[in-house]
C-alpha cells in the first residue's frame, strides 16, 4: 500500500469518524439526561438527510406532516396530563409550540418545496422539522415513562425506532437519495483533495464538541441537565424542571442527528434504513467513551471511522464484524477497571 | 413454590389443540413459532427480569444452536438427535466465552455490549463460507423417530411444546432453590448476597449460560422446523425482539415469557395479514403500528402483561410453614472460653487523601458484646466493611481466631463464622422474609443448579428453610414469614437482617445500627435477644447511636472519632471519659 492510499483512507475515516463523533455525543447527551439509550438517533439522521435531499429536489417531504401529526399528539398528551387543572396560559403555550409552530413550518415547506429552494432554506427547514419531531417524540413516547427503568426506556426506544423507520419508508420510498453539497468547491494539499463538504463536517463537529463542553461545564442550564441525570428527585427538589431537561436533550439530539444527515447525504447515498447502522457506530464510540465523556467519545469515534475505512479497504467482507468486535477488547478493559458497585436502582 | 395443577392443565390443553376438528394448519404454524420464541424469552426472563442482566444478543445463541445442527446434519450426516446435545453444548460454551467478557459489565454497558457482539456475530454468520454466507444452509433433515419423520408443522409441534413446558418447569424449579435465591438476589442487593457466601459472578454466569442453552434449544428446533437456516433471523433486530417479548409478557415471570411470545407472534401476524387490507399499497405499515403499540403498551403496563393479569386473581398466600424439626449441622466451636475471636491491629483505610480509619486496634473475645460508637463519620461502618472483606485495608491486619484475613473476600469471611447486618437495609424486596433469611444459610446448603432443576435438592432445601424459619421465630417475626420483605417497616427489616445473619450459625455477629428505627419495646426485645445469644456462646460487635441501648447492653465499648480510637473500656468508664465527652459534646464541655 502506498502513502496516497493510506492518506486517502485516513481522510475518509476521519470524515466518517467526525459524523460518528457527533452522533456519539448526542447519544451520550440524551443518555446522561434522560437515561434513554436513543436507538432512533439513526432515524434523526436519515430524516434530516432525506428531508433535505427531497426539498432540494423540489419534492414535498412527508416529515413535515409527521411533525404536525406528532405535535397534535403531544398537545393531546399535554391536555390529558393537565385535565385536573386546566390553565388558559398553559394550554395556549401548548397550542403554540405543538400545533401552530409545526403548522407554520408545514405551510412554509409546502410553499418552498414547489420552487426548488436554495440550499440554506432546505437546511433550515430540515433542521426545524426534525427538531420538532425529536421534541414531540420525547413528549409522547418518553416523558410518560421517565420514572421507569433503563430497560423499559430502552425497549420504548426500540419501538420508536421501528415506527420511525417504517414511516421513513412511507415518506421517502425504498430508493436511496443524495443531496447537493452544503459547501461546494475544493482545494488540494499534496495528494489529498479537500472538498468544502468535508471541511464543513470537521468544522461543525469541532464546534459542537466545544459547544457542548462549554454548555455542560459553564452554563446553569447545562448543570441543571447534569443534575437531572444524576438524581431526578433531587433535581426537582431544587427547582429544576426535569421535563424541560429532557426536552432540551431531545431537541439537541435531533438537531445533531439531522445535521449529521445533511452533512453526509452529499457524500454517500442514504436509504430510509441507513440510519440504524450509522447510529450504531456512533454507539460504539459512545460506549468506548463510557457514555459519560465527550472528548473520549469524539476520539473513539475517529478511531471507529478510521478502522472502518481501513477494514473496508483490506477486508471489506468483514468490515462490520471488525467495527463491532472492536468493542469487545474495550469492554474487557472497562470491565477489568470497573469497580464492583452495587446497582440498586431500577 | 407454586401449585403444579395449572401447568398440568396448560400442558393438556396444548396437547389437545392439534386434535380440535377444523383447526387451521396455519394456527399450528403460529403455535410452533410461539413455542420457539417462548424458549428464548424464558431464558431472558431469568437473565434480565430476575438476574437483571439485559441482553440484546440472544438471537446469536439461537443462531449457534441452529447452525451447529445445520452444519453437522448436512455436511457430516449426523443424526439430528445427536446434534441436540451438541447444539446445546456449543451455545453453552460460547456463552461462557462471551459471558467472561460481558457478564462483569455493569449498568448500561451490558446491554450495549450484547448489542455489539450480537451485531458482529450476525455479520459473521453471513460472511463465513462454511455457514453458507447470506444464503445459509438448506436441506436440513427433519427430526424423525423410527420411520416417522416430523415433516409437517403439526408433527414437530409436540417436540417444540414438550421442550417449552419442560424448560419452564426446570427454570421454575431452579428459581425456587438455594441457587435460585442467589440469582434473585443479583438484581438488588448483591453486596448482601456476597456477605453470605454467594459468588455473584458465578451466579451471573450461570443464568447467562442457562439463557444461552435455552436459546440454543430454540435454534435447534428452528433449524429442523424450517429445514433451512440463513442469517436473517439471528440478527440484532431479532435479538431486540426477543427482549421485547420478555418485557411485554412480564420480564420477572417464567410464564410471562410464554405469554409475551404468544402476544407478539400473534400481533405481528395479525398486523401483517390485515393491515394491508386497511391501508393498501404501503410497505412497512405493520412495523409502524408494531412500534407504536410497543410504546403504548409500556406506558399502560410497564411491568408487562402477565403480572397485570395475575393481579386479577385472588391473592394467594402460600403460607406453608417449613417443618422446623429438621436440623442443619452446627459449626464446631472451639472449647476455649476466653479465646480472642477477632483481632484488629492497626487497621488503616484511606480513600485518596481521606483517612477513614486511622490505625485502629481492638479485639473481641468469645462470649462478649462489644459496641463501636462514635459521632457520624467516625469510621465505624468502614471498620465493619474492613472486617467483613467488603473493603480491604490500606495497612494493618485483621485476624479471626489467629488467622489473618486481610485480603479475604466477603465470601471467605462468612465461612469463618462472621456474619453481619447493614446500616442501610439490604434485603431483596420482592422475595418473602423466609426466602431472604434463607440466603443467610446459603453456605450451609450444598445443592447445585442441576440438582435444583431436577428437584433432587428437596431434603437439603427443607433443612435450609427450616433453619430460616427457626431464626425468624427466634427474632419474633414468625407472623411475617411469608410477607414480601419490601412490605415490612424499616425496623422490622432490620430484624429480618439479624435473622438472616443468624442463619450463618455465626461465632461473631456484626450489627450495624440494629436499633435504628425500632420502637422502645422492640429495642428491649432486641437487647434481650442479644444477651441470650451471648450467653449461648456468640459474640456481638455492634455499631449504634442509641446510647441508652449501648450502655445497658455492651460489656465493652470502643470509641472512634475521626477514624481514630480515642477510648476503650466498660460502659461506666466510657461515660465519664473526658475525651469521649469532648468528641460528643464539643470542647466547651
Amino acid at each position: 500500500m502506498n502513502t496516497t492510499i493510506m492518506l486517502f483512507l485516513l481522510q475518509d475515516g476521519i470524515t466518517n469518524g467526525a459524523i460518528y463523533a457527533l452522533l456519539g455525543l448526542a447519544l451520550v447527551l440524551v443518555f446522561a439526561v434522560t437515561r434513554v439509550i436513543l436507538i432512533p438517533q439513526g432515524e434523526f439522521v436519515t430524516y434530516g438527510a432525506l428531508t433535505y435531499a427531497s426539498l432540494a429536489a423540489g419534492q414535498m417531504p412527508g416529515t413535515a406532516k409527521l411533525a404536525l401529526a406528532l405535535g397534535i399528539g403531544a398537545f393531546a398528551f399535554d391536555l390529558f396530563a393537565a385535565r385536573k387543572a386546566l390553565h388558559g396560559r398553559l394550554i395556549l403555550r401548548s397550542i403554540v409550540t405543538n400545533i401552530v409552530l409545526p403548522a407554520i413550518v408545514l405551510a412554509l415547506t409546502v410553499y418552498f418545496a414547489a420552487q426548488k429552494p436554495p440550499v440554506a432554506v432546505c437546511i433550515a427547514l430540515s433542521l426545524v422539522i426534525v427538531a420538532m419531531i425529536g421534541l414531540f417524540l420525547y413528549r409522547i413516547a418518553f416523558q410518560p415513562l421517565a420514572h421507569t427503568s433503563v430497560l423499559v426506556l430502552l425497549i420504548a426506544s426500540v419501538g420508536v425506532h421501528l415506527a420511525l423507520q417504517g414511516l421513513g419508508l412511507l415518506f421517502f420510498g425504498a430508493e436511496g437519495q443524495r443531496g447537493p453539497a452544503v459547501l461546494s468547491g475544493s482545494f488540494t494539499a499534496g495528494a489529498l483533495r479537500f472538498t468544502g463538504q468535508s471541511i464543513t463536517v470537521y468544522g461543525i463537529t469541532i464546534a459542537f464538541i466545544v459547544g457542548l463542553w462549554l454548555f455542560f461545564g459553564l452554563t446553569l442550564y447545562g448543570k441543571a441537565l447534569r443534575a437531572t441525570a444524576v438524581n431526578r428527585l433531587g433535581a426537582r427538589l431544587v427547582g429544576i424542571r426535569t421535563t424541560l431537561s429532557g426536552q432540551i436533550a431531545f431537541l439537541l439530539a435531533s438537531v445533531i442527528g439531522a445535521l449529521s444527515g445533511i452533512m453526509i447525504v452529499p457524500i454517500t447515498t442514504l436509504y430510509y434504513d441507513s440510519g440504524f447502522l450509522i447510529g450504531l457506530k456512533g454507539f460504539v464510540a459512545a460506549i468506548i467513551g463510557g457514555l459519560v465523556s465527550y472528548p473520549l467519545t469524539a476520539v473513539a469515534a475517529l478511531v471507529v471511522g478510521i478502522v472502518e475505512a481501513f477494514s473496508s479497504f483490506y477486508a471489506s467482507n468483514y468490515k462490520e464484524v471488525i467495527v463491532f468486535m472492536l468493542l469487545i477488547p474495550v469492554l474487557l478493559l472497562r470491565s477489568l477497571a470497573a469497580p464492583a458497585v452495587e446497582e440498586e436502582k431500577d | 413454590m407454586q401449585s403444579r395443577l395449572p401447568i398440568l392443565i396448560f400442558a393438556l390443553v396444548m396437547a389437545a389443540i392439534p386434535f380440535v376438528p377444523g383447526m387451521p394448519p396455519f394456527w399450528i404454524v403460529l403455535l410452533d413459532n410461539i413455542g420457539l420464541a417462548a424458549l428464548v424469552a424464558m431464558g431472558l426472563v431469568l437473565l434480565t427480569g430476575v438476574g437483571g442482566l439485559t441482553s440484546f444478543g440472544q438471537a446469536a445463541f439461537v443462531g449457534f444452536g441452529a447452525y451447529t445442527t445445520a452444519v453437522l446434519s448436512t455436511a457430516y450426516g449426523v443424526s439430528p438427535w445427536l446434534t441436540l446435545p451438541l447444539s446445546l453444548v456449543v451455545s453453552g460454551l460460547l456463552a461462557v466465552l462471551l459471558g467472561l467478557v460481558t457478564v462483569r459489565l455493569s449498568g448500561h454497558y451490558l446491554p450495549l455490549g450484547t448489542l455489539a457482539w450480537g451485531l458482529g456475530l450476525f455479520y459473521l454468520f453471513s460472511k463465513l463460507e462454511f455457514l453458507g454466507r447470506n444464503d445459509g444452509i438448506s436441506a436440513i433433515p427433519p427430526l424423525s423417530i423410527g420411520s416417522f419423520k416430523m415433516l409437517s408443522p403439526g408433527s414437530i409441534y409436540y417436540a417444540i411444546w414438550v421442550a417449552v413446558i419442560l424448560s419452564a418447569l426446570l427454570t421454575m424449579n431452579l428459581l425456587d432453590s438455594r441457587t435460585g435465591r442467589a440469582i434473585r438476589a443479583l438484581r438488588r442487593g448483591h453486596v448482601a448476597a456476597e456477605a453470605f457466601g454467594v459468588h455473584t459472578p458465578r451466579a451471573k454466569m450461570l443464568v447467562f449460560i442457562h439463557a444461552a442453552v435455552l436459546a440454543g434449544l430454540s435454534g435447534w428446533l428452528y433449524a429442523h422446523l424450517q429445514r433451512a437456516v440463513n442469517p436473517t433471523p439471528f440478527g440484532a433486530q431479532a435479538g431486540i425482539e426477543y427482549l421485547f417479548i420478555a418485557v411485554v409478557g412480564g420480564a420477572g415471570y417464567v410464564w410471562g415469557g410464554v405469554l409475551g411470545a404468544a402476544l407478539v407472534v400473534v400481533l405481528k401476524e395479525v398486523l401483517q395479514s390485515y393491515l394491508p387490507l386497511i391501508l393498501p399499497g404501503s410497505g412497512q405499515v405493520e412495523t409502524i403500528v408494531f412500534g407504536i403499540m410497543l410504546v403504548a403498551l409500556l406506558q399502560l403496563a410497564p411491568g408487562g402483561v402477565w403480572p397485570w393479569l395475575m393481579s386479577f386473581l385472588p391473592e394467594r398466600t402460600n403460607g406453608k410453614k417449613p417443618d422446623t424439626s429438621l436440623k442443619l449441622e452446627q459449626r464446631t466451636r472451639s472449647p476455649g472460653q476466653s479465646s480472642v475471636l477477632l483481632q484488629v491491629e492497626k487497621a488503616r483505610k484511606q480513600f485518596g487523601g481521606v483517612v477513614a480509619v486511622n490505625n485502629v486496634s481492638f479485639d473481641v473475645q468469645a462470649r462478649e458484646i462489644v459496641a463501636l460508637i462514635g459521632p457520624n463519620g467516625a469510621g465505624k461502618s468502614t471498620t465493619f466493611n474492613l472486617i467483613t472483606g467488603v473493603l480491604s485495608a490500606t495497612s494493618g491486619s485483621i485476624s479471626v481466631l489467629g488467622n489473618k484475613v486481610d485480603r479475604a473476600p466477603p465470601q471467605e469471611i462468612v465461612k469463618l463464622g462472621i456474619s453481619r447486618t447493614f446500616q442501610h437495609v439490604k434485603l431483596v424486596p420482592d422475595m418473602t422474609v423466609l426466602e431472604n433469611v434463607a440466603i443467610g444459610a446459603h453456605l450451609r446448603g450444598h445443592s447445585g443448579p442441576i440438582s435444583s432443576m431436577l428437584r433432587l435438592d428437596r431434603a437439603d432445601e427443607a433443612k435450609l428453610l427450616a433453619e430460616a424459619a427457626r431464626q425468624i421465630e427466634r427474632v419474633g417475626l414468625g407472623e411475617q414469614m411469608h410477607q414480601l420483605a419490601g412490605s415490612l417497616s424499616l425496623g422490622q427489616q432490620r430484624i429480618v437482617e439479624i435473622a438472616r445473619a443468624l442463619c450463618v450459625d455465626p461465632m461473631l455477629l456484626l450489627l450495624d445500627e440494629p436499633a435504628a428505627g425500632l420502637r422502645h419495646m422492640e429495642k428491649q426485645r432486641l437487647a434481650t435477644l442479644l444477651r441470650e445469644l451471648r450467653d449461648a456462646g456468640m459474640s456481638v460487635l455492634l455499631v449504634e447511636h442509641d446510647m441508652g441501648f449501648v450502655m445497658n447492653l455492651a460489656d465493652r465499648i470502643v470509641v472512634l472519632d475521626f477514624g481514630t480510637k480515642i477510648a476503650e473500656g466498660t460502659p461506666a468508664t466510657i461515660k465519664t471519659n473526658p475525651e469521649v465527652i469532648k468528641a460528643y459534646l464539643g470542647v466547651a464541655a
